[in-house]
């Protein structure tokens, strides 16, 4: 996993409340048995026409915001399925960081596995860091996760929190199974306590 | 003395592995279910990294996402080529990796949430863990049950624990009795129309209250199935007498001394007096009406009886996403839920596609023809639907019109070939009415069997109490 230290970008603002998984990719793109190639058909049905057309009006069809790295979203991102496709989608589009107040727990758990940042601020904090993103590349958006932070275009600094582990995980980009299985022993004798304790299970 | 705890704390405390300073947890998982759509890339990485399945005999897998429905589909061609090598991935890897395993062929193959159930697989005060979100569903047991990613779809099957923070405790209490025609469907839809579809974000519920305990166990499975729509991870349902009588003689449930051994563990698995609840939200059960969604959030919830909404009337933010569905569903303000007419019935998945769910939608359709363009019932296993058969169900459904087909999630996603047409409007029991969920363009409107059946003799959206004799 590639590991998130910094990052600054453009933000695309999507202020849409409650954007779904089936929003950010389609269940026809799950049928891959890949993580990669995603990026095409993330939000696809809201991005291009049913002939495949591009949607002038789709945020990150236009012309400020086709490299955007940063999302700016409304409230409870990333509700709906397990499916880990959303958010292979939008880091293979490019996005490294989505910021809202809030995030469906699945969907945020999943963010962290694969090297994307979601950020939960307050609602005055993202609604001043949308403005920033309305703006495109003329607002950049800075984002620090060794200090927690993420500074708006104008200098204001808004700090946010988030576990300890997935930081530490994030950071050095570390797989989590390695580091389980270094408690291997622990496993062992939790096994061992429940063959007697609870055999049926 | 040790603190009251909940339901949800007991079962915590006793799969926890380690647990390090800053409180994050190494959790035991007891059952990991399995299907085809997020487990290659999982399979894959073990092999890449040449990592085993450490637990197989407690890792189950069935397709069900993606087959086809129809009564062809031995025929491979019925098939997408993708979907086809997704299948073959999971028979591969259920092979390679020698996990238990139900193939399409089998006849207890079904969908996920039904097949675990059905098997005795999930069982009470189990942690029980999937790649899809509707793993809520084995919660009705009084198991922790919730849907994770592939990643740790993949640590699980590498270390059969997971890496968790202890959710928060949230009690959703149903008082009194449901009236007639009203069914755990309503229950489900109307806690997530009160709570809001982040209502529940960072807790685990814990259904309990009279109309709850009155609910058979394949009730309590549509209610906490749909725990996932109100943000929570997990719903949960302490096991009673009518979990025990479900679980007993199922062929992976325990037998003997271990069976009153597990009765007498299950027995502790109760909140105790005075445990401390995060949030805690009430409904009557007397309240409750047979209700609909009419938006494109599982949130936008409303009894039969009213009307469709004025977008100007919401707050928080949510003008623009209720324009924004009216739009999309091709709804104005004002009009009676009632008046909306329906293409399309869809009876099945993992909320609704059970052998109580059948019955209460044949006693509905029993002599009558469906006035809608198309109806399928989709049953939620090869079991049920041979019960069903059994019962002289699957006869009433084809006279009345229905197709009657063969197991899967079907259109509740719509990753196989059922799919609605742009514009064309569903009456459907399963769990999402997001854009595009049934088939990019359609119109989803979420409801009990029940309902839905009544919807398919009338051509339009329908109060079942008025069919009723």
């Amino acid at each position: 996993m590639t590991p998130f230290t910094t990052l600054t970008g453009i933000a695309a603002p999507m202020p849409l409340v409650n954007i779904d998984t089936d929003m950010i990719i389609p269940k026809q793109f799950l049928k891959t048995i890949a993580r990669t190639g995603l990026g095409k058909n993330l939000f696809d049905e809201m991005r291009y026409t049913q002939d495949g057309a591009e949607i002038p009006e789709f945020v990150l069809n236009q012309p400020a915001w086709r490299r955007a790295e940063i999302i700016v979203a409304g409230d409870n991102f990333g509700c709906g399925s397990s499916r880990e496709h959303a958010p292979w989608a939008l880091l293979d589009f490019g996005i490294r960081c989505v910021i809202s107040t809030s995030f469906a727990d699945i969907f945020y758990n999943n963010c962290f596995k694969n090297g994307i940042l979601p950020v939960v601020l307050p609602p005055e904090a993202v609604a001043h860091l949308m403005d920033d993103a309305k703006k495109g590349e003329n607002a950049r958006i800075s984002v620090d996760l060794a200090n927690q932070t993420v500074t708006a275009a104008d200098g204001v600094v808004f700090a946010f929190e988030v576990d300890a582990f997935k930081k530490h995980c994030l950071l050095h980009g570390l797989d989590d199974i390695g580091l389980t299985l270094e408690k291997a022993a622990s496993i062992d004798a939790y096994e061992a306590r429940a063959a007697t304790t609870r055999p049926w299970a | 003395m040790t603190a009251p705890r909940t339901l949800y704390d007991k079962i915590w405390d006793d799969h926890v592995v380690h647990q390090a300073d800053d409180g994050t947890c190494l959790l035991y998982i007891d059952r990991h279910l399995v299907h085809e759509v997020t487990s290659p890339q999982a399979f894959e990485g073990l092999r890449m990294t040449g990592r085993r399945v450490r637990a197989p005999d407690k890792t189950i897998a069935v397709p069900d996402h993606n087959v086809p429905t129809t009564l062809d589909r031995a025929n491979a061609a019925t098939m997408t080529e993708d979907s086809r090598i997704q299948v073959a991935a999971l028979d591969k890897n259920a092979r390679d990796f020698g996990i238990n395993y139900y193939p399409v062929s089998d006849i207890r193959q079904g969908i996920v949430h039904i097949v675990g159930p059905e098997q005795g697989w999930t069982l009470p005060g189990m942690t029980v863990v999937c790649g899809d979100s509707h793993t809520a569903t084995h919660g009705a047991f009084g198991a922790l049950a919730h849907g994770i990613g592939t990643s740790e779809v993949e640590h699980v099957l590498a270390t059969q624990t997971l890496i968790q923070r202890k959710g928060r405790n949230m009690k959703v209490e149903i008082t009194g009795s449901l009236r007639p025609g009203v069914t755990a469907k309503d229950i489900t839809l109307s806690v997530i129309g009160e709570t809001g579809t982040a209502g529940g974000t960072g807790h685990v519920i814990e259904y309990c209250g009279q109309a709850i305990r009155e609910l058979s166990m394949e009730g309590r499975m549509t209610v906490c199935n749909m725990a996932i729509e109100g943000g929570a991870r997990a719903g949960l349902i302490a096991p009673d007498e009518k979990t025990y009588a479900y679980c007993i003689g199922r062929p992976h449930a325990p037998k003997g001394a271990t069976w009153e051994a597990a009765l007498a563990y299950w027995k502790t698995l109760f909140t105790d007096e005075g445990a401390h609840f995060d949030k805690v939200v009430t409904i009557r059960g007397e309240d409750i009406a047979p209700v609909v969604t009419w938006g494109t959030s599982p949130e936008d919830v409303l009894p039969i009886t009213g009307m469709v909404p004025a977008p100007e009337t919401f707050t928080g933010g949510k003008v623009e996403a209720a324009q924004r569905s009216l739009d999309y569903m091709g709804l104005t303000a004002g009009q009676k839920l009632t008046d909306i007419a329906i293409d399309t019935v869809f009876i099945g998945s993992c909320t609704n596609g059970r052998i109580e769910d059948l019955r209460a939608a044949a006693a509905i359709l029993k002599g009558h023809k469906i006035k809608v363009k198309r109806a399928m019932v989709v049953p939620g296993s090869g079991l049920v639907r041979a019960q069903a058969e059994e019962e002289g169900l699957a006869q009433i459904f084809l006279d009345a019109g229905f197709e009657w087909r063969l197991a899967g999630c079907s259109m509740c996603l719509a990753m196989n070939p059922d799919q609605l047409a742009p514009g064309e409007r569903c009456a459907a029991t399963s769990n999402r009415n997001f854009e595009g969920r049934q088939g990019r363009g359609g119109r989803t409107h979420l409801m009990s069997p029940a309902m839905a059946a009544a919807a398919a003799i009338t051509g339009h959206l329908t109060d079942v109490r008025e069919l009723m004799v």
